[in-house]
């Protein structure tokens, strides 16, 4: 692995330094640093048929290793010996037609348009048997939620395999991305999954000053930190009434549905609107949190606190709920390490992974936050990470906020340095962000890849249902609450 | 006029306010304002006005389904004694034809379910059937243990005795037993929370609302008028068992059999607010406590002297 580009988080380098290996040396490079404990961050075909690229994040030592592969028609697949490759390797194969050879299903993963080809019609896996029986669901569902196609093969009540088809928000982000940076760009990324907002606008923003060689100024990193935790906070508050919904549990919901929407507000006290568009820019951020909006802030989250761990508590002091949530949907942790899932998910799996931590960014370089993992692995796991998580973001808003660096908000970004690589990754509160740049002479984007964490974990929502009885289905998909957008792109 | 055979159109015009009452209670605990108890009724007539879709596939059995569990419902409704008040038709033995004649009318439901030939709507039957078949026993013994009891195989007969001496007679308290396997049942074959959860939108997670998924417009309407009605009906048995007022004087009886009723509509709006739903697997562990429950009043009764 000695070979490979190895960059902090949010670091650019000249990509004469990539390694361009041949296709047998670069598997064996990419399975040797997963099996030394590294994971695929993002493995992509970089546009016009210029070779394959890995993104290697590992925790252990802070580092993102970039390891470049030569233009070849086809390659050994890394998926028999390396799981969590199975969806970056069909997506490959969709976009570029490079096959992996041995590659055990590759299935459309977005189905992008051309002549003959409608989102959702594949082949399906099916389990045959006398009782057993298959039921469709979505792509339109019965509530306010994204589409996405969902086969359960069933025996009875029991899921025996579920198989999640998506693609159906696919927009072509990507390729949209490439030729940029231009006016659009920022709101593309602002708008790659709407409710990560803060997170992705972030991951983009630090590719840009990653590429244009400059730091936003320490104010603006701190801000930038308010926002992605009011971010985290507000989803898992509301993540935590919906679940407590599914469960036909009203005190939570109702209290978490209203207590999200005082986060989302504190969100727009910050920048003026409740998801946090428009704060985040390359080189810093738009507005100011003065020393009279940080204390309005600071009461606000006061009480949102103190709410919130009462709605909470309800839910961990009714024993017919916590009845429901525990050993439903566990995911064990040697599944959650092969498959390489991320955030909540891999933490709730006792997957001590943060990149908050590990690879920190922006302010979480200077500011720890602590890490919240559970061992259980099961919805109830999954809901307390959350619930960790909410009380320790909270707590550092509030050390963020006492502790404002003066200066300014925002340095204007130079140009791009033309033939470099970024590696921009974000702990977003689903789990990890993960924007991989090129730029071309001209310093224009060659190639832009962006890995939400939903692709990582679906296939994790799969495996949770495995055994498991249909009906639970609503209630492990809400605790995974992966963005179907987010992976479409 | 005999207040008894006030009792069917009061049932026929009064029963949508439970589902009402108990929406209201709801809305409180979650601290809302909540529709009014009379929502139902505009939903009723809202959903009469419109038209239905039925699928190709569907036959006759689908269309009939919404009818005919409703026409069940009225005919045990016939049967019902409320509080003391005799019921409109009454014989000894009348007590196997009620629950029966409500079994008709989830059979007719869970036919035109099956009839759609959609996945959903068999997991939904499938479930139900489950449910009701540990349902039956535990309704049949407990009005056996109190067939046992009161000495009368009536409906009329078994209420219009059941005074509060009754119960304190040796061997009545047992009784008790049969009003929580009754308040259990009542919660269960109406899909209420923790057995099956109303208000929600996931469909594989429902039991009874899967099932009628296909139906819409007036045949619809029927359905959720037929749901108010058993709600009425399981809910009078539990409450004329656990509200044993015997006046003799009819006015004051059906005042005394309403507040029941109107109590029965708060317990289940403090359950579903303050409890969540059952894993599928344990609804039928609690489906089987309430038959343990009716057996052991069967055993404890004394009989009549």
């Amino acid at each position: 692995m000695a070979a490979a580009l190895v960059l902090r988080n949010g670091q650019a380098a000249p990509l004469s330094r990539l390694p361009v290996l041949g296709a047998e040396e670069f598997r064996g490079a990419v399975l040797e640093a997963v099996g030394a404990g590294a994971r695929l961050s993002a493995l992509f075909a970089r546009p016009k048929a210029a070779g394959l690229l890995a993104a290697l994040a590992d925790d252990e030592r802070g580092t993102v290793s970039l390891l470049g592969m030569e233009p070849a028609g086809s390659y050994p697949a890394l998926t028999p010996d390396c799981p969590q490759a199975h969806l970056f390797e069909r997506e490959i194969f969709e976009q570029s037609g490079v096959r992996p050879q041995g590659h055990p299903w590759l299935k459309p993963v977005r189905f992008p348009p051309k002549e003959g080809s409608v989102c959702g019609m594949m082949d399906y896996f099916r389990v045959d048997g006398e009782e057993v029986h298959e039921v469709a669901v979505g792509p339109v569902h019965a509530g306010v939620i994204e589409p996405g196609h969902f086969r359960f093969q069933c025996h009875g009540e029991n899921v025996r395999h579920l198989e999640i088809s998506l693609g159906y928000q696919h927009r072509g982000a990507e390729r949209a991305l490439t030729g940029g940076p231009d006016r659009r760009t920022v709101h593309y990324m602002e708008t790659l999954a709407g409710d990560s907002t803060v997170g992705h606008a972030w991951a983009g923003c630090q590719a840009l000053e990653a590429l244009g060689k400059m730091e936003a100024p320490p104010r603006a990193a701190v801000l930038r930190g308010v926002a992605l935790e009011l971010e985290r906070v507000a989803n898992h508050i509301g993540d935590l009434g919906a679940l407590a919904g599914d469960v036909g549990f009203l005190p939570t919901q109702s209290y978490c549905g209203r207590l999200r929407g005082d986060v989302l507000n504190a969100t727009a006290l910050l920048c003026g609107n409740r998801f946090g568009r428009g704060l985040l820019r390359p080189g810093g951020v738009t507005q100011d949190a003065d020393a009279a909006r940080a204390k309005d802030l600071l009461d606000r989250l006061e009480d949102i606190g103190r709410d919130t761990a009462s709605a909470v508590g309800l839910l961990w002091d009714s024993p017919s709920v916590t009845g429901r949530f525990e050993e439903t949907g566990t995911v064990s942790l040697e599944d959650c390490r092969r498959l390489g899932l991320v955030g909540v998910a891999a933490r709730a799996c006792g997957l001590n992974r943060d990149v908050r931590r590990d690879l920190p960014f922006g302010v979480y370089r200077y500011a720890m936050i602590p890490v919240s993992s559970w061992h259980a692995g099961d919805v109830f796991g999954r809901a307390q990470v959350r619930w960790l998580e909410v009380q320790r973001s909270l707590q550092f808003i509030r050390e963020l906020l006492e502790s404002l660096p003066g200066g300014s908000l925002r340095r204007e970004p130079p140009g791009l340095s033309p033939e470099h690589a970024a590696v921009s990754l974000i702990e977003g509160w689903r789990g990890e962000i993960c924007h991989v740049a090129l730029t071309g002479a001209e310093g224009r984007f060659s190639a832009y890849k962006v890995a939400d964490p939903s692709f990582h974990n679906w296939f994790g929502l799969a495996l949770a249902l495995r055994g498991q009885q249909i009906s639970d289905f609503p209630l492990c998909n809400k605790s995974f609450n992966l963005s179907y957008c987010g992976f479409d792109l | 006029m005999r207040p008894e055979l006030l009792h069917l159109p009061l049932a026929l015009f009064c029963a949508p306010l439970l589902p009402g009452i108990i929406n209201r209670v709801k809305a409180f605990f979650a601290g809302r304002c909540g529709p009014s108890v009379f929502q139902p009724y505009r939903d009723l007539l809202k959903l009469l006005r419109k038209g239905a879709v039925f699928s190709r596939t569907a036959t006759w059995v689908f269309r009939a389904g919404p009818l005919a569990s409703l026409v069940c419902a009225a005919a045990a409704l016939a049967l019902l004694p409320l509080g003391g008040l005799p019921a409109l038709v009454c014989f000894p033995g009348d007590i196997v034809l009620f629950a029966y004649v409500l079994a008709l009318g989830r059979f007719c439901t869970v036919a035109a379910a099956l009839d759609t030939g959609s996945a959903f709507e068999g997991m939904g039957a499938s479930r139900e059937v489950w449910f009701a078949a540990l349902a039956e026993p535990a309704l049949l013994l407990g009005l056996a243990a109190m067939a046992r009891q009161g000495g009368e195989l009536s409906l009329t007969g078994l209420y219009g005795s059941l005074e509060p001496a009754v119960l304190l007679a040796p061997g009545g308290p047992a009784l008790l037993l049969v009003a929580a396997a009754l308040l259990i049942i009542t919660l269960a074959e109406n899909s209420r929370i923790p057995f099956d959860d109303p208000d929600t939108h996931l469909e594989l997670t429902m039991i009874h609302e899967v099932m009628v998924l296909d139906h819409s417009g007036p045949d619809f309407g029927l359905i959720q008028y037929a749901a108010a009605l058993r709600l009425w009906l399981l809910g009078a048995l539990a409450a004329g068992l656990l509200l044993p007022v015997r006046t003799g004087r009819p006015w004051l009886d059906l005042t005394a059999g309403l507040c029941g009723l109107c109590a029965v509509a708060l317990f289940t709006g403090v359950v579903e607010s303050v409890m969540a739903r059952l894993r599928l697997t344990r609804v039928s562990q609690l489906l089987a406590a309430a038959a343990a429950f009716s057996v052991l009043a069967l055993m404890l009764v004394r009989g009549a002297p």
